[in-house]
Order: structure tokens, then sequence, then C-alpha cells
């Protein structure tokens, strides 16, 4: 253990929902997604047309502006819809299986050297799982970073359990790490959090630098630990990746196959049924959970309450996630809701009058209601207590809002991205959709400056 | 409730685009959301959101005004009898024996009260003509700002006057700015110093301050206006100062409530504690530079009285703290705060044009805030160019 950081603000808001450690029956679906919208800034071209026959592993989608970069399909089957939207904008595109799982087989190459691990992870499609900070989009396979970064636990409200996730896997985890190892001609920082990641399974992880982070949420984000480390600067590049990435690269280097196979969390207040079950990206929500609903008038999440993304109950499960969070919908009026007291409701702030009666273990159930309409900027200092950068948040957004790049680039947008801002947009008094302002700013930075 | 929500939804389309009274849709939303808190869900970024809106924000800087209020109210009344009985300010409690407690806070009522409404209505007809105009919703900034205009004018105040000064305000202080949150001057504060130089006699003097009916005039100087007169050993005591039983502004008197306020302000984090402690410093500052100079009287009044006289403290609780005209900073705010306390003792003591520094100071802060803040921004900039520096010269 080389350091440990301590991170004081944030917040961990105690949602209810937790699955318990368990493994719930597989679900074969009879319908998985592959959706394009998954992979930011990516320009899809499609390269399938419906009624084609696929491998698990083949490539489905290539990257129009660096046409190295492929998407592949996690599974076996035949192309049955390719489903657009406005301006035909490439949506889903829809794989009905075929069991048992058929594998394009890899061949891996015999000398190990950085330009045949590229090669064949972009070749595989598990490049799209190496991102890059700034920005947090895909990684340029003609960059060379500074260091990668792997954040081995997630804070966010309802994250799966850090260790349970991966359990097993140490063979393919240490693989993965030997593998991009050779990617960077720095570290490979391993941040863990004792309080989180309580099983022994780093212990013996070689070729990494560890270091250990506690305190609330935002202290997963790799934002918040690359700060500490080693803050970005102007013309830095990092990667970085997640312990499940790590292992899909592991298992393509032992065995020649993409094997997406992952364990993902079953979550959230409307379940009936929560747990873990081991499946595929793109897998659709119904057959994960339409016989596990309390009721109709939900929101299914793929991934957790701050930043995943809508994907209903005829959704699929994105690419990235390793959670799908199922809170009620907030559709309804709330009758003087701006002055009552709300005495049972969880807020982080004593302007509701919970604390008074708060105890400290209970968990509440939280609706996708906004609470009130948005207005402009008002408070000041609301975000800082959640925010834990040297960073002038409003002065941020407000330079990303005027569209100037220079000052965008003073204030430190090289050193976040969007889920940074997911908190205090969380708390924010005036309703402003923080996410979305910073990810236009990351679009414009990107637009402008390539 | 239903019935009253099946009746919004009812006559909602006349307001909608299109319907006839589309020209007052930015009414009945307010009303509309007035009642109910909107059905409208995430659709961006996080997917749930905490309780606590602009509005009940503001509710809560209500709420701690409230017992400001009905002291304030009782303070009228209470002067008032006082003078009539022609009685010294610290009888308070004699004067409460002779007259009875409902009487002297029934007079008091009746006396503010109409400030009250006229600030409010003179400001949100403004709010939502503008609301109006623009389309917009309408914002519930003024919900603060109409109580505390009422609460820093003397008593005696014209009606017709304090509702063209608040009109002056919303608009030329804020709406020509963009509304709620644009603005950087505080507009109460600039409603009450458009009252001080355009009606100067309404506004200054020893016999404004107390509230009575008729023509006759009684006299009734402040604590303040004594001290700026040379004449501070006239003043009541600290205690009598400190509840407040003192002629003023409305609600600058009782410094126990107000500090009672900024408790409550703090622990519900409505309100900054770093503005309203650097406040403090800052006078405390001030006071001790003028008592060791000592040059005439007033320099020689121990430092912590200006804390008791006039609307510093209620300036530095209410006014100096308004979230969007002040330092927007953690930094910022500090300095903001210390300059807010040294110009109004500043003021007060160096300048008798203006007995009361703390408007002043308060006003002339706010126009430098964006400055403060540049030049702490600026350092953060600065923190980050030399970083990046840094490590350029490591690397090569």
């Amino acid at each position: 253990m080389k350091e440990h950081f301590k991170i004081k603000k944030g917040l961990d808001i105690p949602l209810e929902g937790e699955a318990p450690l368990k493994d719930l029956p597989d679900i074969l679906s009879d319908k998985y997604a592959i959706l394009p919208p998954d992979f930011r800034l990516l320009t899809p071209r499609l390269l399938v047309q419906e009624g084609d026959d696929i491998l698990a592993g083949e490539p489905i989608i290539q990257n129009k502006i660096n046409e190295n970069i492929f998407i592949t399909s996690p599974i076996s089957g035949k192309v049955t819809a390719i489903i657009r939207g406005e301006k035909r904008i490439l949506k889903q595109i829809i794989i009905t299986p075929k069991f048992p799982q058929e594998f394009k087989i890899f061949n891996i190459p015999t000398t190990l050297d950085r330009e045949n691990i590229i090669k064949l992870l972009l070749e595989s499609g598990l490049w799209v799982n190496i991102k890059q900070r700034p920005y947090g989009i895909i990684a340029n396979p003609s960059d060379m970073p500074k260091a990668i970064y792997i954040s081995a636990f997630d804070s966010s409200p309802l994250a799966p359990n850090p260790d349970y996730l991966i359990k097993g896997e140490e063979e393919n985890f240490q693989k993965g790490i030997d593998i991009i190892k050779k990617l960077t001609s720095g570290p490979i920082y391993l941040n863990i959090s004792s309080t989180r990641n309580k099983s022994d399974f780093y212990k013996n992880i070689k070729n990494t630098e560890l270091h250990n982070f506690e305190g609330p949420h935002p202290v997963g984000n790799v934002s918040v630990q690359i700060s500490r480390i080693s803050p970005i600067n102007k013309g830095d590049i990092y990667w970085y990746l997640y312990p499940q990435d790590v292992i899909f690269i592991g298992r393509l280097f032992q065995n020649g196959k993409l094997d997406l196979h992952r364990k993902i969390e079953l979550t959230g207040s409307e379940l009936t049924e929560r747990g873990y079950i081991t499946t595929l990206p793109g897998i659709s929500m119904q057959a994960l959970l339409s016989n596990r609903l309390k009721q109709n008038n939900v929101r299914v999440i793929s991934g957790n309450v701050l930043t995943g993304t809508n994907a209903g109950l005829d959704g699929f499960l994105s690419y990235y996630d390793n959670q799908i969070t199922v809170i009620p919908e907030g559709n309804y009026y709330d009758f003087f809701g701006w002055v009552a007291p709300k005495f049972t409701k969880y807020s982080p702030s004593r302007m509701i009058m919970n604390w008074l009666i708060r105890n400290k273990k209970k968990k509440y159930v939280l609706d996708t209601n906004m609470h009130g309409e948005e207005r402009p900027f008002v408070l000041s200092d609301q975000y800082d207590k959640y925010f834990p950068f040297d960073i002038y948040p409003v002065y941020l957004l407000k330079a990303i809002l005027s569209e100037n790049i220079e000052q965008m680039e003073n204030l430190g947008i090289y050193e976040i991205v969007e889920e940074d801002f997911a908190l205090p947009e969380y708390v924010c008094v005036s309703k402003i959709n923080l996410q979305e302002i910073v990810r236009k700013g990351i679009d414009l930075m990107i637009k402008e400056t390539t | 409730m239903n019935w009253l929500r099946s009746f919004l939804d009812k006559i909602k389309p006349n307001f909608e685009k299109g319907g006839k009274l589309y020209f007052l849709h930015s009414t009945f939303e307010a009303f509309e959301v007035f009642f109910f808190v909107p059905n409208k869900v995430t659709e961006k970024g996080s997917h749930i959101r905490d309780y606590v809106d602009l509005k009940r924000l503001m509710t809560h800087v209500l709420i701690a005004l409230a017992p400001i209020v009905l002291f304030g109210m009782f303070n009228v009344g209470l002067q008032h009898f006082r003078l009539q009985l022609g009685l010294d300010i610290d009888a308070w409690g004699q004067v409460v024996k002779e007259i009875g407690f409902w009487r002297i806070f029934w007079y008091g009522f009746l006396r503010v009260l109409p400030i009250i409404v006229v600030s409010y209505v003179s400001g949100l007809a403004v709010e939502f003509a503008s609301a109006q105009i623009r389309h917009h919703q309408v914002n519930e900034g003024f919900l603060v700002t109409g109580m505390l205009i009422a609460l820093i004018v003397p008593p005696t105040i014209p009606l017709w006057m304090l509702s063209v000064a608040t009109i002056f305000a919303v608009i030329f202080g804020k709406e020509i700015f963009g509304g709620t949150g644009m603005n950087f001057l505080n507009p109460a504060l600039l409603t009450r110093a458009f009252l001080f130089f355009a009606y100067p006699a309404s506004m200054t003097g020893d016999a404004i301050w107390v509230a009575s009916k008729g023509l006759d005039v009684i006299s009734g100087p402040t604590p303040l206006a004594l001290a700026a007169q040379n004449q501070f050993f006239q003043s009541p005591s600290l205690l009598t100062m400190s509840l407040g039983f003192i002629p003023g502004s409305i609600g600058e008197t009782s410094k126990i409530l107000i500090i009672l306020a900024a408790i409550y302000l703090i622990f519900t984090g409505v309100a900054n504690l770093r503005v309203m402690i650097s406040a403090l410093v800052g006078a405390a500052a001030m006071g001790i530079i003028f008592n060791l100079w000592g040059a005439n009287e007033y320099m020689q009044i121990p430092f912590y009285y200006h804390f008791f006289i006039g609307g510093f403290l209620f300036g530095a609780i209410f006014m100096a703290t308004d979230p969007v005209t002040s330092a927007q900073t953690p930094t910022g705010k500090i300095y903001y705060g210390l300059l807010i306390g040294i110009f109004c003792i500043l003021i007060r003591v160096v300048n008798p044009a203006y007995p009361e520094g703390a408007m002043l100071a308060i006003l002339l802060m706010n126009v430098f805030a964006p400055l403060i803040d540049h030049l702490v921004v600026q350092q953060n900039i600065n923190r980050r160019k030399k970083r990046a520096l840094l490590s350029q010269t490591i690397k090569s």
C-alpha cells in the first residue's frame, strides 16, 4: 500500500433497495441489443444487415472517425432488427441469440508487445472498454497514456459489491493487468477502498501501484482519484478502466474469445427480488425484471440513480453497466410540497425536517420527481460540500454556458467529467441539469481542439 | 385536495398556447405551482433530485424573519405610546404596564401591515408583469425581498414613496439584468437607497422613527443618531438596545431576535456563515481602531456598541448574505464580509452625512463582489497553470 487518501466532501445517499449478496438463477433472454448511444462520441457505421448470422466477437459497428475502433457482438445469433431514431440515428441493433454460444476465435499473438496487444484489443472490440481522461471518452489507440487508472470500487448509491463482482477471477484479472501494463509507460494505479474492498483479491496482484481511498461518494470516481494522485494538466492523457474490463481483457488473452459475461446487480426499492445475476450487456430488461416488479409506475435505470440511463422496461442493459436500479416514477402533484415539512423524506439538507427524527441506519425510497422547477443559479455555495475538487463549479459551468473555451480550460474542464457533477445536480436548489451542461462543454472542447 | 387539482386541470387549457387567457400564462403557472409542486420528472442527468427548491429556501428565510416582523410591529406601537406618555427609552416596562401589550401590538400592526402589503404588491406586480413579457415563470426571489424592504424602512414612510422606490428597485436593480439571480445589487437595499437619496426628509432626521397620528411630529432620535451627534451618553442601556425597544427601522432593532434568526439560517444551511462572521470581525476591527485613535467622542464609543445601534447587524445577517449579490467564492466571501464591516463603521464614524453606514457599505461591496471573485478565481487559474508548468519542467 503506497498511500492513503481521505476524501471529506461528498454524500452517500441512503437509498432503499440494496441487493443481498446472492446469485439469482441465470436468465436467457430472447433479445439482446447493441446500443450505439452507449458509446459517447462514436460515429457508427453499420457493418451488418437484418438477417445476418453473427458470432460473439464479430464486428457490428465501425467508428467512422477512427476506423480502427469496432464494436463487436457480445453474443452469437441473428440480427433481427435495426432500429433508428430521429435523423436516422442508429439506436438499437437487436440480436436474437443462438444457444449454445459460438465464439469467434481470435489469434493470440506470440509476441505480446504494445502494437500486437492494441491490434487484438481493437479487433475484438474490447478497445471501447478503455477510456481516457480528459473527457471520459473511448481512448485513442495512437496516444501514449502517462498512467492507467483502475478504480476498484464504485461509491455511487446502491453500487454493486466490488468483491462479489470479481470473485474467483484472480487469474484473468492478473492476466489483464499484465496485458495493459504494456500499454503505458507509467504505472497502473489500482485504487481500492479498504472499507469496501474487504476480500484479499488485490493482495497478490502484481504490476500495479495500490492506493487506498476512503470517504463518501464520489470517492470512487476516477476524477477524484486522479486529482489526488496526479492532477491532469493540459496535454496529459490518462487511460482508465474498471476491474471487470480488466477481466474481459484477461479472458481474451487467455483463450482467444470475447467473453463479456459479467455479474450485474439488480437493485432498487421497486423490485420484489434483488440480487446478482451473471449475464451479457444488451440483455433485455423485460427478461430480467418482468416478474420482479412491485408495481408498474417505475423507472428502470441501467446504471445507478445519479448517472444511469433511463432504459425503460422495454429497454436493454447498457454496454458499460453492471447495475440496474428500479425506483418509483415521480409523476404526481405534491400539494404544497414546497412548504410541507416532510418529516419522513430523506434530504441532506436541514431545510427538510427529517433531520429531527433521522435514524442513521434507515434507508429511504426516492422517486424521480424534480421537486421543483428550473431556476437561475441563485445559491453560490451549495455545490461545494459535494464537489471534492480544487475547481469552482459555478464558474466552470458558466464558462461552459458562455462557450468560452479558454476559460473552460483555465477553470479545469480537463479534470472532471459529467459524473462528478451528479451529486451537485442532485442537491441543486435551482434544479439545473448540470451533467448535461458539462457534457455539452466536453463536446465543445473536443470539437474546438481537435 | 383533489377538487383543487381537478379545477386547475379544468381551467389550464385556457392559459396554454392558443387559449383565451394565454397572456396570463405566467400568472396561472405561478399560482398552480404555489398550490402543487408539479408532476415533472427528471429527464436528463441524475434521476433523483433533492426536495429543496428555491421556494423552500425562500420560505426558510421568511420563517427566520417572522419573529422579527412581529417584534417590529410591537416596537412601533411601543415607541409611539412611550413618546405619548413622555417617558424615557429605557422605561419600556412602564409603557407596557400602562397601555397593555395587545393595544401596543395592535397599533404597530396597523402601522406596519400597510407597509408590508405595499412593498409586496408593488414588487410582485413588476415581477409578474416582467415574467409575462418574457414568457418566463415567476421567480420566488421577491418573496424575501418584499419582506426585507418593509423591515428596513422607518415606520413613518409614506406608502406612495415606498411603492415608487420598490418599483424602481425591482425594475432597475433586477429585471433589466434578467431577473432573479442576475442582479448585482441587493434589491431591498436599492429600494432603501432610492428612498434615502430621493426623499431624504422622510428617511433621515429625528422625526421619522416613531409612528404617530396626525400632524404633530414627535421627535425620537435613534441611538445611532445620538452617537452621530456626539450625544451618546443619552443613549439607552445595552439591555434595551439588544432587546430592541428603541426607535429605528421596523426590523432592525431587536438584536437578540436577529441573532436567533442568524443561528436558524446557518443551522438550516440557508445563509452563509463566512459572510456573517467576517462582517462582524471587520466591524469589530474597525471599531477597535477608532477606539485606539479616539479623536472624537464618536470614535470613543466602545467598539461592541456598534453591533447594537443602527442596522448593521440586520444588514450583515440578511443583506450581506444575499447569495446572488454577495461574493460567490468561499475565499471571496471572507474578504467581502470583512470589507462590509470595515466600511460600515468607517462611514458611520467618519462621514456625518450618512449616519447609517450599513446600507452604503453593503451596496458598495455588492458592486465590488465580482472583482473580489475575479481575483480569487484568477488565483485558482494561476495555481493550475503553475502546476502544468511544473510538470513540464520535470518532464524535460
